[in-house]
């Protein structure tokens, strides 16, 4: 996002996930047009900071289902960021909570479907050259 | 009544015991094997193993029946969820969440879920009753309902020490409902006195709060 010339502002509770993010780039992320705040996701002081109050999207991928589900609701309805999308690996919760109108992206559902299509090529596969023998 | 207790540290299993004991019917969910090990030795089948944000372990406890969701995990975001989901997906008429870091309380608010526990809340209000120079304490809020009932100390330059309390002219909406004097609590006619160091009790419309202050001469 940071290529397509966006800011991109990253809240993280770990003060070295900071290094993580410059793996592979050729110049400091800040020097990038990123952004990097210490803090946990329900903190307003540390959502503020990293500047929630101004974001035109948000991206809660914490790695818990249950954070990114609360705060993607506070981004919502507190401080209406207009895009909100939550990560959510459950897929019985990340179905009701979209039918509850939050943008959700499931992990787990979508690796589940790239494996049943790559098991489903291999299966055509099989039954093709079956056919010939 | 069937309730559902969802974490069962301390708060979770004396809750349950109690409830027990009480003769209700009650399911304590826990997501720790080794917790849940220990616990089920006290309470056998009343307790469940499992992550009670996930759907199908609330679905297994019976939560469709359940008329009660109490959720005091240590962690405000599972707390949250479980009584989210339990009002608004399975309809459950009552919840009760516990808040285990205070700053996080108006996202329970902003979300819906109340009424909520707050131990540290509950310390702090006692702590306020207790020490003698905090002259306005909070002892009930019904935020909802719009009614509080507040604890004031008289000061001695208090404009109303030694008036009746019929010749007080409180604002609307505010009631003095009780006077605690020499550590006996009475409930006052119009007759009764005020004197410096009484501790009157209101009950009020929290908007009332100011106004009521300034005629008690309790002002901020």
């Amino acid at each position: 996002m940071l290529k397509d010339g966006h800011t991109v502002s990253c809240l993280d509770q770990d003060p070295e996930s900071h290094a993580r993010l410059e793996v592979g780039m050729d110049c400091a992320w800040e020097e990038a047009g990123g952004l990097f705040t210490v803090g946990t996701a329900l903190e307003v002081e540390a959502l503020e900071m990293a500047g929630i109050e101004k974001a035109d999207s948000f991206v809660a991928a914490t790695n818990g289902d249950n954070t990114n589900i609360v705060i993607s609701q506070i981004a919502q309805r507190r401080y209406e960021v207009s895009t909100v999308i939550a990560r959510i690996l459950d897929p019985l919760r990340a179905e009701w909570y979209r039918e509850q109108g939050l943008e959700t992206i499931c992990p787990t559902r979508v690796a589940i479907e790239m494996l049943e299509d790559r098991l489903r090529a291999g299966f055509a596969d099989v039954n093709a050259r079956g056919g010939e023998a | 009544m069937y309730l559902i207790v969802v974490g069962a540290g301390k708060v979770g299993v004396n809750l349950t015991r109690e409830l027990l004991q009480q003769g209700h019917e009650v399911t304590l969910i826990e997501s720790s094997r080794p917790r849940y090990l220990a616990v089920e030795q006290k309470l056998e089948h009343a307790v469940h193993y499992g992550d009670a944000s996930e759907l199908w372990v609330l679905e297994r406890a019976g939560i469709e029946r359940a008329e009660m969701v109490v959720a005091v995990t240590g962690d405000d975001e599972d707390n949250i969820l479980i009584c989210q989901v339990a009002k608004e997906k399975y309809d459950v008429p009552r919840i009760i969440a516990r808040v285990n870091n205070p700053s996080n309380r108006p996202h329970f608010d902003l979300l819906g879920i109340k009424p909520v526990v707050s131990s540290t809340d509950l310390i702090l209000r006692l702590l306020g009753h207790e020490v003698p120079h905090q002259n306005l304490v909070h002892l009930l809020d019904l935020e909802a309902e719009k009614i509080e009932i507040i604890e004031v100390r008289l000061k001695d330059d208090s404009p109303i020490a030694g008036m009746k309390v019929g010749d007080i002219e409180t604002p609307d909406r505010t009631l003095l409902i009780s006077i605690l004097r020499n550590g006996v609590g009475f409930v006052p006619t119009a007759d009764s006195e005020l004197q410096a160091g009484d501790d009157i009790l209101a009950v009020l419309d929290p908007v009332q709060e100011e106004a009521l202050k300034k005629v008690l001469g309790a002002g901020s």
